[in-house]
């Protein structure tokens, strides 16, 4: 009865009506040939009466038999395949085979399978999957598919995207943060500031954004791009304008940039605004896939460190 | 001339005109073609502009090769053969040029806004409510010139071309109004009237049947003229046609759900789509055998005749496509080839090798008839005929080979329950075949720039010819 609820897109009448159409349809295709194959059953090259355009002329051989038997195999074909599967309206099939049961047989079947290896995986720590060469290697795989098409498959992410090489995270870097980034998603929102301080004020606050990384261009906005960010920024980017991981607020020291560096890309970051979105894996993967990919990528911030200790 | 004379006579002038125009998009749609091709091999070729990139130019190209050339090639021809096949001029040579002149407009208002960015976003149906209404108005126009001519008929019994013909124009009227009811938000924008999965299924009934009467109702009734024309020999068998005729205009208009399957669409349409798609093989293989076998007995002509050699290898890939389609339709096989290049090296055996190879030998028995000339040159048509079936072969199998290895990738997945490729592992896959197939497609297209070569020589300082009718062999 289960099955029944998903047909509830039409009603009883619906049901029949779809019923009837499909097998007198069927039972046209099959009328067509039975009642056109009177006559010769031989091939006897007689021409008809008719001739068109002086010389178009019809011949008036029989159906070919090979042809009739394809025919009607298909009709008995089309016939049986509707008694055992959904197709006459409301009518369920013999096999009682759906869809959606099909899928969730799959996906059931197919985490029967790796079930006991993730058994295994589950009893390790985050440090010990971060070294195990078969939980990095499904990891990877993982990463490949899922993760890839946005920051990169050896995730050095894009413009817009982040890099998950350097030693810049925008929500935390712990292995924490970065299983509840992956597994809830996030949403970074910069707003415009076009309407609120106009193009020359945005300019402004390009020039000193700028000169909290590196030389500006305009030293003569600084103090008017200083008074504005006091007044508009400060809210999410903080004093130090160092940013804060709890509302995703990049630092603006460190001259990295998820959209770009330059003047212009700064500008139109302050004027329209931007919208980050990183989609949550909840629905997406097991926990325990988040887990083995979670330790994959906090690897990447320790291989990250180690590096730049090194250095 | 007086009006009772020219009554005397066909109109070959708007025959004339469509077929020149036929050739004349097929070149310009089969470069649109190789110039996609191209940017799927070498993506630079995208030129980061709007108007020039594969999204845009994919509708102008099959818009151009369905519509204009194969729109052309079936107005050419269906106006050549209701006239000569009735025994009467064209039933108004004003609404005649009409329908010409405003199908030339429907294909370059296509060609200037598709690169725009302006349109429905319905698969083949792309065009802006505007020229919806447009196309619509000529093809009523076209429907009453066709069955004007019919109604006039000299010989009772309507000659099986016409009933193709016939279907096709009436099928394809219904199919374009239907699909394209839409509310218009500006004068350029519009949205369908039908909501999710219904829109879907609206759309793959008009897809899958612009294929089956657009494609293949219309190219039956070229080929049920010029193949027993060119072979000099009746057409086969009368009953199989009125036979696969019926049951090919019934069963078609069933068939679309099955570009739909393992959608949200609901089962039970999904499997009525798979089982008329299944019984469909037969009819589609009626027109088949009919073309084949009316050449029994003059098979040795495919020997000396290359335009015999294009109508008849043209219904060998008719039926190697319909036997295709009906087995991707079976829902096991769809689940493999579904959104792969499979699907796009099937369409190209039925347009590249079907609707383009009978076109083309339709277009080389017609055109020095409507000039009064003899062809130019024979050994070019031979040329043309090596070069269209080495580009379909070298098209074809690399869409097959990359297409299953695709979907093969696609589905592969690791003992741990990851996949085993990425998609841009597959799409690296696919690399050396899309440069084939681009080849493929360069060698088509050079085959009918031949074409155009030997036809321009065959008409060149020709004058248009008048064809008196003659009186009919019979009148029943």
């Amino acid at each position: 009865m289960d099955n029944l609820v998903q047909m509830n897109d039409f009603s009883n009448g619906w049901s029949w009506f779809i019923a009837i159409v499909v097998i007198l349809g069927i039972i046209y295709c099959a009328a067509l040939v039975w009642f056109n194959n009177s006559g010769s059953k031989e091939a006897k090259n007689e021409v008809m009466d008719t001739v068109w355009d002086e010389d178009l002329a019809e011949y008036n051989n029989p159906l070919p038999r090979w042809w009739l038997k394809m025919y009607y195999f298909f009709i008995v074909f089309g016939l049986i395949y509707l008694i055992l599967y959904p197709g006459l309206g409301a009518y369920q099939g013999l096999l009682g085979w759906t869809q959606r049961g099909a899928y969730e047989q799959e996906l059931a079947q197919a985490k029967e399978k790796v079930a006991p290896l993730y058994e295994e995986y589950g009893k390790l720590s985050v440090e010990e999957l971060m070294d195990n060469p078969y939980a990095r290697k499904t990891a990877s795989r993982i990463f490949s598919t899922n993760c890839a098409i946005c920051h990169g498959s050896a995730g050095k992410g894009a413009k817009g995207f982040p890099d998950l090489r350097d030693q810049d995270w925008l929500y935390g870097s712990s292995y924490e943060h970065i299983e509840e980034t992956i597994t809830k998603g996030r949403n970074g929102m910069m707003p415009a500031w076009i309407d609120i301080i106009g193009s020359d004020g945005s300019k402004d606050v390009t020039a000193y954004v700028i000169s909290l990384s590196r030389e500006s261009n305009h030293p003569d906005l600084l103090s008017k791009g200083k008074q504005i960010y006091e007044a508009s920024c400060i809210a999410c980017h903080g004093a130090d304008a160092k940013g804060g991981q709890a509302m995703g607020a990049p630092n603006l020291t460190d001259n990295i940039w998820l959209y770009g560096g330059s003047e212009e890309d700064v500008l139109e970051t302050i004027l329209y605004g931007r919208h980050g979105h990183m989609p949550a894996q909840k629905d997406v993967m097991d926990k325990e896939q988040i887990r083995l990919l979670a330790a994959y990528v906090y690897r990447f911030v320790k291989e990250a460190e180690a590096a730049a200790s090194s250095e | 001339m007086t009006t009772e004379n020219l009554q005397n006579t066909y109109n070959y002038d708007v025959v004339r005109k469509f077929a020149i125009m036929t050739i004349v998009w097929g070149i310009v749609g089969m470069l649109v073609g190789v110039i996609i091709a191209a940017q799927l091999a070498w993506p630079m070729l995208n030129f980061d502009t709007p108007w020039f990139t594969f999204g845009r130019l994919r509708p102008l190209h099959t818009n151009a090769v369905v519509f204009a050339f194969g729109g052309s090639a079936l107005m050419a021809t269906s106006l050549f053969v209701v006239q000569r096949t009735c025994h009467v001029r064209i039933f108004s040579d004003k609404l005649a040029n009409f329908v010409f002149w405003g199908w030339q407009t429907v294909i370059v208002l296509a060609a200037i806004t598709l690169p725009l960015g302006i349109t429905s976003t319905k698969e083949y149906a792309e065009l802006e409510w505007p020229i919806d209404i447009l196309i619509t108005v000529v093809w009523v126009s076209y429907a009453i010139v066709f069955f004007g001519t019919i109604v006039k008929r000299k010989i009772k019994h309507i000659y099986v071309a016409n009933w193709f013909f016939g279907a096709f124009i009436i099928a394809v009227a219904i199919l374009h109004i239907f699909n394209n009811l839409e509310y218009p938000i500006s004068f350029t924008k519009s949205y369908s009237i039908y909501a999710g999965v219904q829109d879907a299924m609206i759309q793959w009934w008009y897809g899958h049947n612009a294929v089956g009467f657009f494609l293949t109702a219309g190219f039956l009734g070229i080929m049920y003229y010029f193949i027993p024309k060119q072979a000099e020999k009746p057409v086969y068998s009368y009953r199989l046609s009125v036979v696969h005729f019926w049951a090919l205009s019934f069963t078609y208009i069933w068939a679309g759900p099955h570009h739909l399957h393992y959608t949200a669409l609901p089962d039970w349409a999904q499997s009525v789509g798979m089982v008329f798609s299944l019984i469909l093989l037969a009819p589609s293989w009626g027109g088949m055998i009919n073309g084949m076998m009316t050449l029994s007995g003059a098979w040795h002509k495919l020997r000396t005749d290359p335009i015999l050699k294009f109508l008849v290898v043209s219904v060998s890939f008719y039926g190697m496509s319909t036997f295709e389609g009906p087995m991707m339709a079976i829902k096991t096989v769809n689940a493999l080839s579904h959104y792969t290049d499979w699907t796009i090296g099937h369409v190209h055996s039925g347009a590249l090798g079907w609707v383009g190879m009978i076109s083309i030998g339709a277009m080389y028995y017609m055109i020095p008839r409507l000039f009064g000339r003899e062809i130019f040159s024979v050994r070019l048509i031979e040329w043309h005929f090596w070069m269209a079936t080495l580009g379909i072969v070298l098209y074809i199998t690399a869409m097959w080979v990359s297409g299953i290895t695709q979907g093969l990738m696609w589905r592969a997945v690791h003992e741990d329950g990851t996949l085993v490729y990425s998609f841009v592992e597959t799409v690296q896959a696919m690399h050396p075949y899309y440069i084939i197939r681009f080849l493929g497609g360069l060698v088509y297209l050079a085959g009918m720039i031949v074409m155009a070569y030997n036809l321009i020589r065959t008409v060149a300082g020709a004058k248009p010819i008048v064809s008196a009718i003659p009186q009919p062999a019979s009148s029943t």
